[in-house]
């Protein structure tokens, strides 16, 4: 495909990423394939584990290699791939195209440097900015993250604020350079329920305001049926389902994701109904998958889990899961 | 931070004070006779004499407390004197003076203190600029060969004391190979290229084995805060970013490293003083060391009683520097 004519903003192909250590290999990232359309909002759903932040941390070459190692595949951006640029072109698009924010602001920040100074470094190691420009440029987005008085505070420390605030301060850092893409690594799970409801609502604004691409990686249901446009569901370092945000919510197709939406607590029904948990532990791969990852917590397992692991199979429109059972006929799968 | 330091500084006071007493009190209280070291024909009414116009049969508190007044105060104001020749030294005052030189022992740590800062503080810096680079480097590059060498080495370095390895190096360098003196000699000056040389070829063993001994310690200190860093979220903020490497190692990682570090640094100057006393012994640079070990030797009590308090004073000085540096370096810790 030429430059340019690809419809998406991100194209990742068969991405593999391994983990070599003491006790042998782990298998992090299996043959992840997804794509992401400008402005689009993606989010990323699947529980401790399930290999969510690897395959993005995997994408923008983040992860300390060694351990980490990409094994194969191909991150397709803006005419280039990621998989295989050279480290200082990859360094040029991290913090510039690409934006992240991470889980806890309280540890993201470097607690020795002004925030002022962290705001403006990607905007002078990038854009060139002469220290004047980049702090006048530090005091908008300051603003457009929502922090009053932003002036007076760009010599404040991170210290002097508080979590939700630490977390704009990070988001202003990522939007810095005004990025194609911005990877939100849990950017919520840190915070306490009425800071989260407030970064939510910061990021719907921004994203309409600024237009870029978001993948929201969460564990938390609640939170991506809110703001995401298309769901993945990730088990065992692979993508399970995928569908747009409606469809999945409404129609699971995979047995894991139909576990993880009983999983979700409500508030009306039955108060004596005890919290329903997915039993088990999800798997460490130790070589690449060639059954089911999903197979000994699964009530739909069938010995032909066990032989093979499901492709990605086709269950309505933008929507695919990857298992052999088919809950629309509510029979095996005829592949 | 400035009334911190004020108030550090006031606060040091009556800590000196008490110091003060310690250290006279435990000299004080050893048994040796300051006329020990005279020959033995001087007859014991003499000698009784002797101790009498010296002032040692006094009670221990006036004793205790006309030594603090000259220490504190017409010391330091010969000293100032010394210094900037202004006339402020009391005329004819009494000194505290050497049982054996007969001379001021502040006179003597004048002519004293220039050797010891000379080789002690260049063996400080250099161990410094080994440590760094070395703690740096071992900790990026963890389990490395160089790490591992490194970490060997400076353990070796750090648990063979100075005495040892001095007189190692003597055997090796001065003795075997012939390459530098066993012998600092004090006396030389410097004026041309040839006597620069004969200068740097007589420094560079003392302060190799100083040197050597500090950086070891540093440098396993700066190696660890390093590692303690290089995992934090912030690092991978600033990878994030897409800074280099080096930004990201040498501004954000070791910015954090240094604070722990900066304070043992000026920590350690005192105890560097401390450590030099064996080392000027080996190579007999006559510094203050020297000095303490040849007073101790002469039951000469005011040179020990003063040497230690000014090595006292210099600990409690860079415990205040080591907690103000430590405010600068970290914007979590404002004194105020």
């Amino acid at each position: 495909m030429p430059d340019g004519a690809t419809p998406f903003v991100l194209d990742v192909k068969d991405l593999k990423t391994v983990f070599r250590t003491r006790g042998g290999e782990v298998h992090a990232v299996n043959d992840v394939s997804f794509t992401l359309k400008p402005g689009e909002l993606l989010g990323v759903v699947g529980e401790s584990g399930s290999g969510k932040s690897v395959t993005m941390m995997s994408l923008i070459r983040l992860l300390p290699m060694p351990p980490a190692e990409i094994r194969g595949g191909q991150v397709m951006f803006e005419g280039e791939d990621l998989a295989r640029v050279p480290e200082d072109a990859m360094r040029a698009i991290r913090g510039a195209r690409i934006g992240m924010v991470f889980q806890d602001p309280m540890t993201s920040l470097n607690p020795v440097f002004s925030v002022g100074y962290q705001i403006m470094e990607p905007l002078r190691r990038h854009m060139g900015m002469s220290k004047r420009a980049a702090a006048l440029r530090a005091v908008e987005l300051m603003e457009l993250v929502g922090i009053n008085d932003a002036k007076r505070r760009l010599d404040d420390y991170p210290h002097q604020f508080s979590g939700g605030m630490r977390q704009r301060v990070m988001i202003a850092i990522a939007l810095a350079c005004d990025p194609k893409v911005l990877i939100a690594d849990e950017p919520t799970t840190a915070l306490d329920v009425t800071i989260q409801a407030q970064i939510l609502e910061l990021i719907k604004d921004l994203r309409q305001k600024l237009g870029m691409a978001i993948v929201w990686i969460t564990h938390d249901l609640g939170v991506i049926a809110g703001i995401a446009d298309r769901v993945m569901v990730m088990y065992g370092g692979q993508v399970v389902e995928q569908a747009p945000v409606r469809e999945l919510f409404a129609n699971p197709q995979h047995p894991y994701t139909r576990m993880l939406l009983e999983t979700v607590p409500r508030i009306t029904g039955e108060r004596s109904e005890k919290l329903r948990v997915i039993q088990g532990q999800p798997p460490i791969l130790s070589k690449a998958p060639e059954s089911c990852a999903f197979r000994a917590r699964c009530p739909q397992a069938f010995d032909r889990c066990a032989a093979q692991n499901p492709a990605r199979y086709d269950v309505g429109a933008d929507h695919d899961a990857a298992c052999f059972w088919d809950f629309k006929t509510g029979a095996a799968r005829d592949v | 931070m400035l009334t911190y330091t004020i108030r550090r500084l006031i606060l040091a006071i009556p800590t000196l004070l008490f110091i003060s007493f310690i250290i006279f009190l435990i000299v004080k209280l050893s048994p040796s006779d300051p006329t020990a070291g005279l020959p033995l024909t001087i007859p014991p009414e003499v000698r009784e004499q002797i101790r009498q116009s010296l002032g040692v049969n006094d009670p221990i508190l006036i004793q205790y407390f006309k030594w603090l007044k000259l220490m504190m105060w017409d010391e330091p104001l010969h000293l100032i004197e010394g210094w900037t020749g202004w006339n402020v030294a009391p005329e004819g005052g009494a000194r505290i003076i050497s049982y054996q030189t007969r001379s001021p022992v502040m006179e003597l740590i004048v002519q004293r203190m220039p050797q010891t800062l000379w080789v002690v503080g260049t063996s400080y810096i250099v161990g410094i600029l080994i440590a760094l680079p070395l703690g740096i480097i071992s900790a990026y590059k963890q389990y490395s060969i160089f790490d591992q060498v490194g970490t060997f080495v400076s353990m070796v370095g750090f648990s063979v004391p100075t005495f040892f390895t001095g007189v190692l190096f003597i055997v090796i360098f001065a003795v075997n190979l012939g390459w530098f003196p066993s012998v600092y000699n004090t006396t030389h000056v410097v004026t041309d290229w040839d006597s620069f040389i004969v200068q740097l070829k007589q420094i560079i063993m003392p302060v190799m084995v100083l040197g050597l001994y500090n950086a070891s310690q540093i440098s396993r200190y700066m190696r660890a805060s390093m590692l303690d860093n290089l995992n934090q979220d912030y690092v991978r903020t600033a990878r994030a970013k897409g800074l280099n490497e080096k930004v990201v190692v040498l501004v954000h990682v070791l910015r954090n490293s240094m604070i722990p570090v900066v304070t043992v640094i000026a920590l350690n100057i005192p105890a560097v003083f401390g450590g030099a006393i064996i080392t000027e012994q080996v190579f007999k640079v006559n510094g203050i060391g020297q000095l303490l070990i040849i007073a101790i030797q002469g039951g000469d009590v005011p040179v020990v009683q003063t040497v230690s308090f000014i090595f006292a004073v210099l600990i409690v000085l860079f415990n205040l520097l080591a907690d103000v540096l430590y405010g600068v370096l970290d914007p979590r810790i404002r004194y105020d």
